[in-house]
C-alpha cells in the first residue's frame, strides 16, 4: 500500500520528474502525428492505385493483344468463379499526344487506353475521376453541352479553382469555330486589300509576317476551307488571341473520312479523356490553368497491332478531363472508346469479326482474397501468355518504400523516446539518493527490497503513463486538427507548408491507427518503466543502516 | 530455559566489526544481553562503545559476524530476507535521535506507514479503518489529537518524536527500541518524551531497551547495562541499578 502512496506523493511532490517525461511527450506526439499524416498518406496512394487500377490485370505480353476476350473472360470466371463480380477488356498502347497552343505544337508522349464505357467504371474508381458529373454517372464519349466543374470535385474546397472549365464543351467549340471562321475571313480580306494596293507583294517583298500570310492562304486554299483538322486555338485568355496560325495538317491524306465534310461546330471526333496532368498546369495562385479545353481537338498517333507496327494517327475532341491526383497517370493516361481504337488499329479479324484486347480488368468481391485467385488464374492461363497480377503486384515497389520510410521514420523517433528513457534514468538516481535516508526509514519499518523497487518501478510506470497520456492527448490534437495547424502557421510564417500543387491533395491527409497508437504509448511506458529498473534496484540494494544514517 | 520463555530479547556472545580500506574496526566483541517480557533497560556507553551498533542488531537491520539473537524465540541469523523484514515488522518498533519522519506524510499517514507496509493494498481497504482508528488513538493519546494532517516540517521536535513513538507502536510490537530519542531535544521535551515511555512501560507492560549516552536518562530505566569497548562492563555499579 505504502508503494501507491509514497509514488504519488513522490509525483506531487517532484516536478523536475515531470520534465524528464517531457520528452515522452513529444516523442509521443511525434510518432503519432507522423505515423498518422504516413498513414494518410500512404492511404490515399492506395486508394487512387487501387481506384485506377482493378483489383486483377489480366494481361498479354504482346501489343497486338489476345482475341476473343469473351472467351478469356468465361474461362476466367471458370477458374476464379464467385470471386469475381465484373469485367472489363482494355487495350492500352504507347502513344504520342500532340495539340496546338497558340501555333505552337505540344508532344506528350501517353498511354492510349481503350475502354469499354459501359462496364469499365464498374471494376474500378474511373468515373469518380472525371470533371464531368454526368460523365462520373455515366462515362460517354460523345462532347457535353457545358456543365463541368470548376470546382475540384475531389477537394473540400469550394471556390473555383478551374475558371477555364466554365464554357467547355460544345459553347468553347462553337465560339472556336466561330473564332476561326472571322480569323479567315480577315485574312482573306487583308489579302485581298494588299494585293488590291501592291501587285508586287506576292514576289515575297512584304516581310516575314506577310510571307506566313501567303503561306496560311497557300494551305487555306488548298484544304478548301474544311476546319475539321483546325487546332485548339489558346484556352486561355482567348480575347487576345492574335496570331493562330494554322499549319497544314499531315495527316489528312491518310485519313480514311477524307472528302467528307464535317461541321466542326456541331460535329464531333472520337472524344478522348485526357489525364488532366497533360494539358492544364496549376499556377502560384492555386488555379488549374489549361492548354485545351474539353471540346478542342487534338491528333494522336499510336502503332497498329500489326508486325511490324506502323504509325497512324487521327483526330480526337476532349470530351472530359480525367484526374486521379496521381501525377503518374494524370500526365500519361488517354482513355479511348475501346471499339474505335480496336479498329483504328486493325485489331478486329476481318475475317471472324472477333476483336482483340491487350488486357481484362477484374474486380473481386469485397474481402476475396487477391493473390490467392491471382494464383488461380496463373495455373489456367500459361505465364508465357498471359500476365497476371493484383493492384498490389503493380505498384509494389512504390507501396514497399512507403512502407519502408515509415519503418524507418518509427525507429528514429522510437529512438528519441529512448533517450528521454536517460533522462528519466539519471533523474531518478537523483531522487534515490535524495530520498536514501526515507528508503533507510521504509525499511526499519519492514519495508522489503522488492516493496523499494517496487516504489521506484510504480515511479516511473506512473510517468510513463503521464507523459505518454499527455503525449496522446496532443499528438490526437495535431493529427485530428493538421490542417488547421498547417494552416496557421503558413499564417504565422508566411511560408506555404504544404503545397497541393506538389501532392495533389487538397488537405494533408492523417489517418489515426488506433493499434498503431497503443504500440506506441506501450513502447513509451515500457522505456519509463525500463529505465526506473536501474534506480529502482540500487534503492533496493541500499543498506538499512548506512541508508539511515545518510544526510 | 524457563527464564528463556520470559526473555523477549537474548543476545548471545554478539560479534560486529566494520571494514574500512585495511583497518577492521571491531565494535562489538561478544556481548550478551537479555531483556524480560515488560523490562525497561538503558544501554549507556560511550560514543563508539556499540550501543547503537547492538541496537540495529537486535532490530534486524543489519546482520551480526558472530553470536545470536534471539527475538520473540526466534534466531534471527539464517532468516531469509522477507522473514526478517516481517519480524522487524510485527515484534519491533523503533524510535531514532532524528525522528526518521517520511516528509511526505503528514502525521497520521506516518503512523500508519507500518501498517501500509505490511498489507497489501486490497488487503489495506478492509483494515483501513482500524488502523485509522488506531492511529488516532495514539496521536490523541500523545497530545497530537490536533496535529493529525500536518506534516513534519510543521512539527516541533517533541511532536515529531512522540509521533515516532506512535508509529513505533501503532503495530503492537513486542519490544521497543529507542536509540537517544531525546538527543535531539531541550532538557524539558526530552523528559516529557521519557515520561512517555516510563507510562508505556509501566501501563501497558512494553519491553523497551533505552540507547543513550545520558546518565540521566539512562537513570530512569529499571536497569543499566553498560557497554564498554565492545563488551558488557561487567563492573557497573550496583547504585545505577533502580529498583523496579
Amino acid at each position: 500500500m505504502y508503494k501507491l502512496l509514497l509514488c504519488w506523493r513522490y509525483l506531487r511532490t517532484r516536478w523536475i520528474a515531470l520534465a524528464s517525461i517531457i520528452s515522452v511527450t513529444l516523442g509521443v506526439a511525434t510518432m503519432i502525428v507522423v505515423n498518422s499524416v504516413m498513414a494518410g498518406f500512404s492511404y490515399e496512394m492506395q486508394t487512387r492505385i487501387h481506384g485506377i487500377l482493378s483489383d486483377l490485370v489480366f494481361e498479354s505480353h504482346s501489343l497486338s493483344g489476345f482475341q476473343d476476350p469473351q472467351w478469356h473472360m468465361d474461362e476466367i470466371r471458370r477458374a476464379a468463379g464467385d470471386d469475381i463480380v465484373g469485367m472489363t477488356p482494355t487495350v492500352a498502347v504507347p502513344a504520342m499526344l500532340n495539340f496546338q497552343v497558340r501555333g505552337q505544337w505540344v508532344t506528350r508522349q501517353i498511354m492510349f487506353i481503350g475502354i469499354d464505357e459501359a462496364t469499365h467504371a464498374r471494376v474500378s474508381d474511373f468515373g469518380r475521376y472525371l470533371q464531368h458529373p454526368g460523365n462520373r454517372t455515366q462515362l460517354s464519349f460523345d462532347l457535353r453541352e457545358g456543365g463541368y466543374d470548376t470546382v475540384d470535385s475531389q477537394s473540400e474546397a469550394t471556390t473555383p479553382t478551374r475558371p477555364a472549365l466554365e464554357g467547355a464543351g460544345w459553347p468553347h467549340r462553337r465560339m472556336r469555330v466561330e473564332r476561326e471562321r472571322v480569323w479567315r475571313e480577315k485574312l482573306e480580306a487583308d489579302r485581298r486589300a494588299s494585293e488590291a494596293a501592291d501587285p508586287t507583294a506576292a514576289s515575297g517583298s512584304g516581310g516575314p509576317t506577310r510571307s506566313i500570310d501567303r503561306q496560311v492562304d497557300a494551305v487555306l486554299a488548298a484544304t478548301t476551307g474544311d476546319e475539321a483538322s483546325a487546332v485548339a486555338p489558346p484556352a486561355i485568355d482567348v480575347a487576345d488571341t492574335t496570331a493562330v496560325v494554322k499549319p497544314p495538317d499531315p495527316f489528312r491524306q491518310a485519313r480514311p473520312e477524307e472528302g467528307t465534310r464535317m461541321d466542326p461546330a456541331r460535329e464531333q471526333f472520337t472524344g478522348i479523356v485526357p489525364g488532366i496532368g497533360l494539358a492544364s498546369f496549376r499556377d502560384s495562385t492555386g488555379v488549374d490553368r489549361f492548354l485545351v479545353l474539353p471540346g478542342d481537338d487534338v491528333k494522336v498517333t499510336f502503332p497498329t497491332a500489326g508486325t511490324p507496327p506502323k504509325a497512324v494517327s487521327d483526330s480526337f475532341t476532349i470530351v472530359d478531363y480525367y484526374e486521379s491526383k496521381m501525377s503518374e497517370y494524370d500526365s500519361n493516361f488517354v482513355f479511348v472508346p475501346l471499339a474505335m481504337l480496336q479498329r483504328m488499329r486493325g485489331m478486329i479479324d476481318p475475317q471472324t469479326g472477333l476483336a482483340s484486347v491487350n488486357s481484362i480488368q477484374i474486380k473481386l468481391r469485397e474481402g476475396a482474397d487477391l493473390d490467392l485467385v491471382r494464383d488461380k488464374l496463373r495455373k489456367v492461363f500459361p505465364a508465357d501468355l498471359y500476365a497476371v497480377a493484383t493492384w498490389r503486384d503493380k505498384q509494389g515497389p512504390l507501396l514497399a518504400a512507403v512502407d519502408m520510410e515509415m519503418s524507418v521514420l518509427n525507429i528514429l523517433l522510437f529512438l528519441i523516446i529512448a533517450v528521454a528513457g536517460f533522462g528519466i534514468l539519471a533523474i531518478f538516481f537523483m531522487i534515490v539518493v535524495e530520498k536514501t535516508r526515507d528508503i533507510g526509514i521504509l525499511k526499519s519499518l519492514g519495508a522489503g527490497a522488492s516493496g523499494i523497487a517496487g516504489i521506484f518501478l510504480g515511479y516511473g510506470l506512473f510517468l510513463g503513463l503521464v507523459g505518454a497520456g499527455a503525449g496522446l492527448a496532443m499528438g490526437l490534437a495535431i493529427a485530428w486538427n493538421i490542417n488547421t495547424i498547417r494552416v496557421g502557421v503558413e499564417w504565422l510564417t508566411g511560408q506555404r507548408v504544404f503545397d497541393p500543387s506538389i501532392y495533389y491533395f487538397h488537405r494533408i491527409p492523417s489517418i489515426v491507427d488506433p493499434f498503431t497508437v497503443a504500440w506506441i504509448i506501450v513502447g513509451a511506458v515500457g522505456i519509463a518503466v525500463a529505465s526506473s529498473v536501474l534506480p529502482a534496484l540500487r534503492a533496493a540494494r541500499l543498506h538499512p543502516v548506512e541508508a539511515l544514517r545518510h544526510d | 530455559m524457563t527464564e528463556a520463555a520470559t526473555d523477549i530479547l537474548r543476545v548471545r556472545n554478539l560479534c560486529k566489526s566494520y571494514r574500512s580500506g585495511d583497518t577492521r574496526l571491531d565494535v562489538l566483541r561478544g556481548v550478551d544481553f537479555d531483556l524480560a517480557a515488560g523490562e525497561f533497560v538503558s544501554v549507556v556507553g560511550q560514543s563508539g562503545s556499540g550501543k547503537s551498533t547492538l541496537l540495529h542488531l537486535m532490530g534486524l537491520l543489519d546482520a551480526a559476524d558472530a553470536g545470536e539473537v534471539v527475538l520473540a524465540g526466534t534466531r534471527i541469523a539464517g532468516l531469509s530476507a522477507a522473514r526478517r523484514d516481517r519480524l522487524r515488522n510485527t515484534c519491533v518498533g523503533m524510535v531514532f535521535q532524528s525522528y526518521y519522519l517520511l516528509p511526505e506524510l503528514d502525521a497520521l499517514e506516518n503512523v500508519m506507514a507500518p501498517l501500509m507496509v505490511r498489507h497489501g493494498i486490497f488487503e489495506w481497504l478492509t483494515v483501513r479503518s482500524a488502523v485509522r482508528a488506531r492511529a488516532r488513538e495514539l496521536l490523541d493519546r500523545f497530545g497530537l489529537g490536533g496535529r493529525l494532517h500536518h506534516h513534519p516540517r510543521q512539527l516541533s521536535g517533541g511532536e515529531m518524536q512522540r509521533v515516532a513513538i506512535a508509529r513505533a507502536l501503532v503495530t503492537q510490537p513486542q519490544v521497543l527500541l529507542a536509540d537517544e530519542p531525546t538527543g535531539n531535544l531541550d532538557e524539558t521535551t526530552g523528559a516529557g518524551i521519557l515520561d512517555t515511555l516510563c507510562e508505556l512501560n509501566r501501563a501497558d507492560g512494553l519491553s523497551i531497551v533505552l540507547v543513550t549516552h545520558d546518565p540521566v536518562v539512562a537513570r530512569r530505566a529499571d536497569r543499566i547495562v553498560r557497554l564498554a569497548a565492545g563488551r558488557v562492563d561487567e563492573t557497573c555499579p550496583a547504585a545505577e541499578r533502580k529498583a523496579g
